[in-house]
């Protein structure tokens, strides 16, 4: 099916069991322990061995030697597989950084070796008696010398743009703000670890692991080991967490093939915390630079954002700026990015690339402005919204109610209780409130489902799509049962296997409007099926309460299944709409903080996100993506820093106790609500994304809120106490 | 992890006895920080002796009017005694301000004093560290350091020594009793317990090897207002920046230990003479010396605005 004229009324809006609350249908398994993780299969027909895997213990340079010997002996052992022995491999197509064969080093904690053994204890017992001789080269890890030699990066990172003449509106705009802003190299710390297990049979393998992306990975890992797609059959039925960390391939998989080619064995393998955020990806650091030129009324007459990131050579630029080219109107504008080229681990997408460290920094530049204009920030945001792609005043939005997200957001929140910045007091906490405007695009991904509908009346859904803890399989269950008739309890949902048909998967918040949109497909062709075989009239036919009805003819969906059931399979294909009409999600952010007046810690007391995001599918799992976000831009804003040792090229606080992600302590009264809304221009669902909405602009709202608090401005995140304590006031 | 034996002891004497005859052995209870060390390989003992079932376990007045308790009481029963919520509360709340639940469960009274730094090169066996290798050099000095000591640092080590109940054990003049390898018994004042890094930062305290706690003894109450102050970047789970524990009286004076600054729990008996003064007399002599780095140097702005805040805390 392709999805090219706005969608009419269809099945889906019955809401019978689409945009229900409805608890997640994996929930129990997963609260009892019973959803099977990758590290946790276990087939009582394979013997298993276990894999450590070794990191590389320089930044840069050459593996000279590896001597194995020792490890080779220790008890257990079965093999030692070494990046020399393997020798150079094909890189993958969504891999930056190799991921395992060679002698060269580009980064720390790349891996070099994996010691498989009968226990997981002799293994990594072993894997330290593993020696190693590296010729260690200089490498440049610091994006704050780099940015100086960082270069254009490829047109179709669209590293440029400009509209207007931004330079003379800007030197002659009555009020200027010319800042800089700067976000660190942040981890995407998932629960789950990367992990995997692998099994040959002839030439053939089986792969469980933990991977967003069913159909990218199982390329990839082809290519890296040089074998047909079609030997690899990937399984990631349940994933704990992913926030873009298992996008692409990751070195859990191939070492637990290599592993056990060598031993002739299943083998599993998981990356030890300490191992995960040096080797694996990141979001890259940003720099950026904010100016904004504003007229008398507060409109904005010019504005311009660039940023500089680093990669490892070959790498992408974080698109910090994107949403600066869409978010609020201004006549003159211009965007750049430059791409610095540092030896740390491979930067890449984490929960809303570009838009997260982007709104980070516009966003409290916008403060900073309305605060020089002495308007109210959420009235300058207002006051600058735009209804049409200001690069290209022809192309509207689909849907565009940021102003209503504002003004919700303003009156449930209590804005107008909002102080002068410094200005509130309880006790020893300085109150401040903060707001951000949230802007996320809404992007379309090829999602493809088989739906089986059985003779005991239940229909089987069945696609490669990923459930990473967002609520897929509900969603899933909720649009098949819409479409056939039926209740959520007789959908069986199938995720996350190779064998299924290829879906978008999760990422870019495409998951949910894609893949449901895949599976809407599927039924529409089963459904005609339906008809078909009873000869109905397929224009007239309705699902309804477990049967089927043209006219006055009914019959239950498992008589016309029969014996052999019907199946329908489809693929949902996304026409110009996108072009056409600019889809992007909104929100606004609002956020109160307590400052310590003693010590500057900052602390969040009450966030309320308002979402403007179409149809909502399922108003549960929605608003845990939202609140999950939201807690995620806590961290962000206040401890999240992968700090980087600029001598030795690292980052130095790689496990969770040195990396502060939020805890349950810092996560206050969170509110969510959802604009009634539907798109029809997104979707036959006329949903869309909403998990990275929900993260961009927080962290700016905080930053704000800080400064509502204390009157001081940080444009360094996190905002951590040393950079307040100078500015607080005298203690008595 | 190696691999390690290991052996229930049968009594502390011979436990100390064990371990003194072989350097390569350790004392396990809680093993809420050994274990993680082992896994790492950053401490790798072939032997370990579990001291788990020697009791040690109680929580006992002393003739002295204090408290004598036991090496293996648990950090969790400690902070809910009785005795020590009324006539000790500063150890109470330090120790709930520290690590989870869970681990207070299992953490033990004496290896809560001798856990380890949590310097991120320490726990990198790639990195140099003085403390984990001697003589390999200190990445933190010129590296990461905003969570090190700025105090009695050493051109060898700038790590901080972790343990929030140690500060509250040396405001309030714990003594530790350990039993050497030979049978005899000693206390050992709290103050001179932990040791500055000077040269040797892998030696962190004076116990000698084999030598084992049996209790810290905490001396007649002292009353006051007792008050444990921690900071840090989020609310819960993580190590102080800086943290204070104070037991203030009336009259204004009191005393004052500092965690997070420093090697040891950072007390000088001195500058308590200076706390009538107000905050600035007391902190300029607690933090005499000091040798912060430029990420590290917001810690003695911050130990004065607490002990501010504790001044006028205890003033009502």
């Amino acid at each position: 099916m392709k999805f090219d004229t706005p969608a009419t009324t269809n099945p889906i809006d019955n809401l019978k069991v689409v945009g229900r609350p409805t608890h997640r249908i994996d929930g129990t398994l997963k609260t009892t322990g019973r959803a099977t993780y990758a590290y946790e299969w276990h087939d009582p027909d394979l013997r298993y061995a276990y894999g450590y895997p070794i990191g590389a213990a320089i930044a840069k340079g050459r593996i000279l030697s590896i001597d194995a010997t020792d490890a080779k002996s220790a008890r257990g052992v079965l093999a030692v597989v070494t990046t020399l022995d393997v020798g150079e491999r094909e890189k993958g197509e969504y891999n930056t950084a190799k991921l395992f064969g060679g002698s060269t080093v580009q980064h720390y904690h790349q891996a070099i070796a994996l010691v498989v053994a009968e226990t997981f204890e002799q293994a990594r017992a072993a894997a330290s008696l593993v020696k190693v001789d590296y010729a260690e080269e200089a490498g440049t890890f610091d994006l704050a010398d780099a940015m100086y030699a960082a270069v254009k990066p490829d047109d179709d990172q669209t590293p440029d743009s400009a509209f207007g003449d931004f330079d003379a509106a800007f030197a002659s705009a009555p009020v200027t703000l010319d800042a800089l802003y700067s976000t660190p190299d942040q981890s995407h710390a998932a629960m789950e670890p990367h992990a995997s297990i692998a099994a040959w049979e002839g030439d053939e393998v089986r792969v469980w692991t933990s991977s967003q992306m069913i159909d990218w990975w199982r390329g990839d890992l082809a290519t890296f080991l040089g074998i047909d797609k079609d030997k690899i059959r990937l399984m990631s039925p349940y994933i704990g967490g992913g926030f873009g960390g298992k996008l692409f391939l990751r070195v859990d998989a191939v070492l637990a093939t290599l592993g056990a080619k060598a031993v002739g064995r299943a083998v599993k393998v998981a990356l030890p915390r300490p191992f995960i955020m040096n080797n694996t990806t990141h979001r890259p650091a940003t720099i950026q630079r904010v100016r904004i030129g504003v007229g008398r009324g507060g409109r904005i007459e010019a504005i311009a954002h660039e940023s500089w990131s680093g990669d490892l050579a070959g790498g992408k630029v974080e698109p910090a700026v994107n949403q600066t080219r869409l978010l609020y109107a201004g006549a003159n504008r211009m965007t750049a990015m430059r791409l610095a080229t540092l030896d740390l681990a491979e930067g890449n997408a984490m929960r809303a690339p570009g838009e997260a460290p982007g709104l980070m920094a516009l966003e409290i530049a916008m403060d900073e402005m309305a605060n020089k204009l002495g308007m109210d920030p959420v009235e300058f945001r207002i006051l600058n919204d735009t209804q049409v792609d200001p690069e290209n005043p022809e192309r509207p939005f689909s849907q565009r109610d940021l102003i209503g997200c504002l003004r919700l957001g303003a009156e449930r929140f209590g804005w107008r209780d909002r102080g002068q910045p410094g200005a509130r007091r309880q006790g020893n906490w300085m109150i401040g409130t903060g707001v951000a405007a949230a802007y996320r695009d809404n992007l379309l991904v090829p999602s493809a489902a088989r739906v089986r509908l059985g003779q005991d009346g239940m229909v089987t859904v069945e696609t490669d799509m990923t459930d990473i803890g967002t609520g897929s399989y509900t969603i899933i269950a909720q649009t098949a049962a819409e479409m056939m008739g039926l209740t959520v309890e007789q959908v069986d949902v199938r995720l996350g296997d190779s064998g299924f048909p290829v879906s978008a998967g999760s990422g870019g918040q495409f998951g949910a409007n894609s893949s449901t949109s895949g599976v809407y497909a599927a039924c529409v062709k089963l459904r005609e099926a339906v008809a078909q075989k009873l000869g109905f009239n397929s224009a007239e036919v309705v699902f309804e309460n477990g049967k089927v009805r043209a006219g006055n003819r009914s019959v239950t969906l498992s008589e016309a299944a029969g014996p052999e059931g019907l199946v329908g399979e489809d693929r949902m294909e996304w026409g110009d709409l996108s072009k056409t009409h600019q889809q992007a999600t909104f929100g606004a952010h609002f956020v109160e903080v307590g400052v310590d007046v003693v010590t500057g810690e900052c602390r969040v007391r009450r966030m309320l996100a308002v979402c403007a995001v179409g149809r909502i599918l399922n108003p549960i799992t929605a608003r845990s993506q939202v609140i999950g976000a939201m807690t995620m831009g806590v961290g962000a804003a206040l401890s999240e820093e992968l700090a980087v040792d600029t001598r030795r090229g690292f980052f130095v606080n790689h496990d969770l106790a040195g990396y502060e992600v939020a805890v349950h302590a810092d996560i206050p009264h969170q509110d969510v609500i959802f604009l009634e809304e539907t798109d029809p221009m997104s979707s036959p669902m006329k949903a869309k994304g909403v998990g990275e909405l929900g993260l961009c602009g927080v962290s700016a709202a905080i930053a704000n809120a800080v400064y509502n608090a204390t009157g001081l401005r940080v444009r360094d995140y996190p905002v951590t106490l040393d950079k307040l304590i100078g500015g607080l006031p005298e203690v008595a | 992890m190696r691999a390690f034996t290991y052996e229930r002891a049968s009594s502390v004497e011979a436990a100390a006895r064990v371990g003194a005859s072989n350097p390569d052995a350790k004392f396990i209870a809680g093993g809420t920080n050994l274990l993680d060390l082992m896994k790492l390989e950053i401490e790798a003992p072939t032997h370990l002796i579990d001291v788990n079932g020697l009791g040690l376990d109680q929580i006992e007045p002393t003739p002295e009017g204090g408290l004598r308790i036991g090496a293996l009481v648990r950090n969790t029963d400690l902070a809910a005694h009785d005795l020590v919520r009324r006539d000790y509360p500063l150890l109470s709340r330090a120790l709930l301000a520290g690590a989870s639940g869970q681990l207070r469960n299992k953490a033990t009274t004496a290896g809560n004093l001798l856990q380890r730094t949590r310097c991120p090169y320490f726990y990198d066996t790639n990195q140099p560290c003085n403390k984990r290798q001697p003589g390999s050099g200190c990445s933190a000095i010129g590296g990461l350091s905003r969570q090190h000591a700025v105090i009695g640092v050493s051109d060898a080590c700038i790590a901080t020594h972790p343990s929030d109940m140690a500060i509250a054990m040396r405001a309030l003049d714990a003594v530790v009793e350990t039993v050497k390898p030979d049978g005899r018994r000693r206390a050992i004042a709290i103050e001179d317990f932990h040791l500055l890094p000077g040269d040797t930062p892998h030696i962190e305290t004076v116990l000698e090897q084999g030598e084992i706690i049996t209790a810290v003894v905490l001396p007649a109450p002292v009353g006051g207002r007792q008050i444990y102050r921690k900071v840090r970047d989020r609310a819960s789970y993580a190590f102080a920046l800086v943290s204070v524990g104070a037991v203030m009286h009336e009259d204004g004076t009191g005393r004052i230990a500092v965690g997070g600054v420093a090697h040891k729990p950072w007390r000088v008996e001195e500058a308590e003479a200076e706390l009538t003064k107000g905050a600035r007399a007391a902190s300029t002599i607690l933090m005499a010396g000091a040798r912060p780095t430029e990420q590290n140097k917001f810690k003695i702005e911050l130990v004065q605005r607490l002990l501010s805040a504790v001044i006028s805390e205890a003033r009502g």
